[in-house]
């Protein structure tokens, strides 16, 4: 008799199988390189997907959402896009691809597919603990990507704009991005989809603040409607570091953002800003674990969430206070608009607190737009319909304007009211 | 311009029935003050003028140059040109200032089936109204009333009000909070929208605004019905001697 060992692979799984075993000798790596893909995909393989009994997947079920992942390679071809900013500097990553580009300014600008080729990448090709499903697949299958940095001192006049952009298929990229002490940057992370064909994307930058770096680092999401996202960046912040680190979520089927962030220096400040723009039969989690580790730090966590159709978010946020991290301050708050019956919107913050002298706060709201805003807004002759989008797309809109770059913030909120445009 | 007849309205939720049986008739070019103590039923009339949601008429009409308005909500009636410059203005963080006046003022053309205003005639229209109330450009820049003073609220309304040129103009204690000079200020950017074929609505406690506004007629409210009607003297009797002898011998 023949015992079965692993419980049977869900198609999903077993697809990601092949595409290992089909690019074998494909993916580029020195021979420590291979060691860590091999390491992790065969964790992957043991473990299989996570299910909602792991516990960081309770409300993301991704054995079973996952249904399936397309073929290695899509259909058509990708351009770069207009940058968000005009005069930005244009990183793209075109099918998952990147280009040789010379340093500019304070930019240094590297491939890692060649960090890969050279080993260097090997040490960063890790899970984080047992659940980093996302970890284990980028690590895997990852190809290219860029490395940036900003040296010591360093400031970048204008943002560097990543740009990921596909036509469907497999991409899998990483970012590493080290700025130095007193750095000045903003980087906007963009995904973007061209065509309808399906993509399974998985993303991790490595960001390192340091000491007294002041970054601003936007993640914005605009997948297609049959794409799967696994993003994670994971987050370093030096002595007094300042962070300002967005997430927009406006597309794709299938997300998992998890944003996991360390502030190991005192005096050191991190906000972290969400957007879920969300509609149609999607799934969108946002996953913040964040640690602060040593005393004197500060951290606002606020998610804004507008759920139309039957669409499906979650934000799950813990903050753990290790013992000595004493006058941490940390608030947190997730406010929700449900635009519909069948929209659904999952929040659990989580504190573990264990220094005695901080401030730690969450709250979270579901609720309508607020009716003395609408009469406000229609006592002056603006009609019920627009004066609700224009309420909607203030709620959102309050958070993007915090950012300082006036282009941007026009940028991002063109962006937001086109997608609620097309959602209301 | 404006009829009311024997209206009574109670709020929805409730069902407290505010405005008792009120009668009231405002003629094109005239300025009206309404007064009376707290609880009379002041504000409530500025809300079902506006077409608040939160209010109900049970009975009654409210005819607008001889047409019904109750059908309508409140942004048809404000197309129509009719404008309430509110006691609190609400904060609305998110929307921008300038934004929001662009809107309204465009909503309301097309409501009318005018053209759309260019941006540089919307700015310049915003800066000459705004010069005239002393708004600054930066207070514009804000998110709409976010962190105004409230003399600053009071004089956005009436910044408002001039860009929008309404034909009934209806002030809910837009005295309130204001000090003397900002009072003057507010009161000469409604005096200066004072025209033949416009109507002021002024809702007031005290008789000081009317110092300022000079009313052709005042009208005591009192339990949701207007007990008295005369000229600015009767404001002047009012400030002398208070509420208490009209209502004892309206009694």
């Amino acid at each position: 008799m023949n015992m079965q060992t692993n419980p049977r692979l869900t198609a999903a799984e077993a697809a990601l199988v092949q595409a290992y075993n089909d690019q074998l000798g494909d993916l580029p790596g020195d021979g420590d390189v291979l060691a860590a893909r091999d390491r992790l995909l065969d964790d992957l393989k043991t473990a299989g997907l996570p299910t909602r009994r792991v516990e960081a997947w309770h409300y993301t079920d991704l054995k079973s959402l996952l249904r399936g992942v397309p073929a290695l390679i899509g259909e058509g071809t990708v351009e770069a896009l207009e940058p968000l900013v005009e005069g930005s500097t244009v990183l793209p990553l075109l099918q998952g691809v990147s280009e040789a580009k010379s340093p500019k300014d304070a930019l240094g600008v590297g491939r890692y597919a060649e960090a890969l080729r050279d080993g260097t990448a090997a040490a960063a090709l890790t899970a984080l603990g047992n659940d980093d499903v996302i970890g284990r697949v980028n690590g895997s299958f990852v190809r290219d990507g860029y490395a940036i940095s900003v040296g010591d001192g360093g400031e970048l006049a204008a943002p560097v704009e990543i740009q990921h952009v596909h036509a469907g298929g497999q991409i899998h990229s990483r970012l590493p991005a080290t700025f130095g002490a007193g750095a000045k940057a903003t980087v906007i992370e963009r995904h973007f989809a061209v065509t309808g064909s399906a993509a399974f994307v998985s993303s991790i930058g490595d960001v390192a603040v340091g000491e007294g770096a002041d970054v601003t680092w936007i993640i914005l999401q605009q997948q297609g409607a049959e794409d799967t996202h696994l993003g994670q960046i994971r987050v370093n912040l030096a002595r007094d570091a300042r962070l300002k680190l967005f997430v927009i979520n406006a597309g794709g089927k299938l997300v998992r953002q998890e944003l996991q962030v360390s502030v190991t220096g005192e005096g050191a400040d991190l906000q972290i800003r969400g957007i879920n723009l969300l509609g149609g039969d999607t799934h969108t989690d946002v996953t913040l674990v964040l640690g602060h580790n040593v005393p004197h730090t500060a951290s606002t966590e606020i998610v804004r969430n507008v759920v139309f159709d039957r669409a499906r978010g979650v934000f799950q946020g813990m903050i753990r206070v290790a013992p000595d991290a004493q006058k941490t301050d940390a608030r947190m708050a997730c406010n929700t608009l449900l635009m519909s019956d069948d929209a659904e919107f999952s929040v659990k913050p989580e504190l573990e607190i264990f220094a005695d002298d901080v401030q730690c706060g969450h709250g979270a709201t579901v609720a309508d737009i607020d009716d003395n805003h609408l009469y406000y807004l229609m006592a002056r002759g603006i009609p019920k319909s627009r004066a609700r989008a224009m309420l909607v797309n203030a709620f959102v809109a309050e958070i993007v304007e915090e950012l300082e770059d006036e282009a941007l913030v026009e940028a991002l909120e063109g962006l937001i009211s086109a997608w609620l445009e097309k959602h209301a | 311009m404006l009829e009311i007849k024997n209206l009574h309205a109670r709020i929805a939720e409730d069902g407290t029935e505010i405005i008792r049986g009120l009668n009231l008739t405002v003629k094109a070019g005239e300025v009206a003050a309404i007064m009376g103590p707290n609880g009379s039923g002041k504000s409530t009339l500025s809300y079902v003028l506006s077409g608040r949601e939160d209010y109900e008429v049970t009975e009654g009409d409210v005819l607008y140059n001889g047409e019904s308005i109750l059908e309508l909500d409140a942004a048809e009636r404000a197309a129509k040109g009719i404008f309430l410059a509110f006691q609190y203005p609400v904060e609305i963080p998110g929307v921008a200032t300038m934004q929001f006046l662009k809107v309204a003022m465009n909503e309301q053309r097309k409501a009318r089936g005018e053209d759309e205003l260019t941006t540089p005639d919307f700015l310049r229209r915003v800066k000459e109204a705004a010069a005239k109330l002393q708004i600054n450009t930066e207070m514009l820049k804000r998110p709409l009333n976010v962190g105004f003073s409230g003399g600053e609220k009071k004089r956005a309304e009436i910044l408002q009000m001039a860009l929008l040129q309404p034909s009934l103009c209806v002030l809910d204690e837009t005295d309130s909070g204001l000090d003397i000079d900002a009072l003057k200020i507010v009161a000469d950017g409604v005096n200066a929208l004072r025209s033949p074929d416009r109507a002021v609505i002024v809702i007031t406690h005290y008789q000081r605004l009317l110092d300022y506004i000079v009313p052709d007629t005042v009208h005591v409210l009192y339990k949701g019905q207007v007990i008295k009607s005369g000229d600015k003297t009767l404001a002047h009797e009012l400030e002398a001697n208070g509420y208490a002898d009209i209502i004892d011998s309206a009694a």
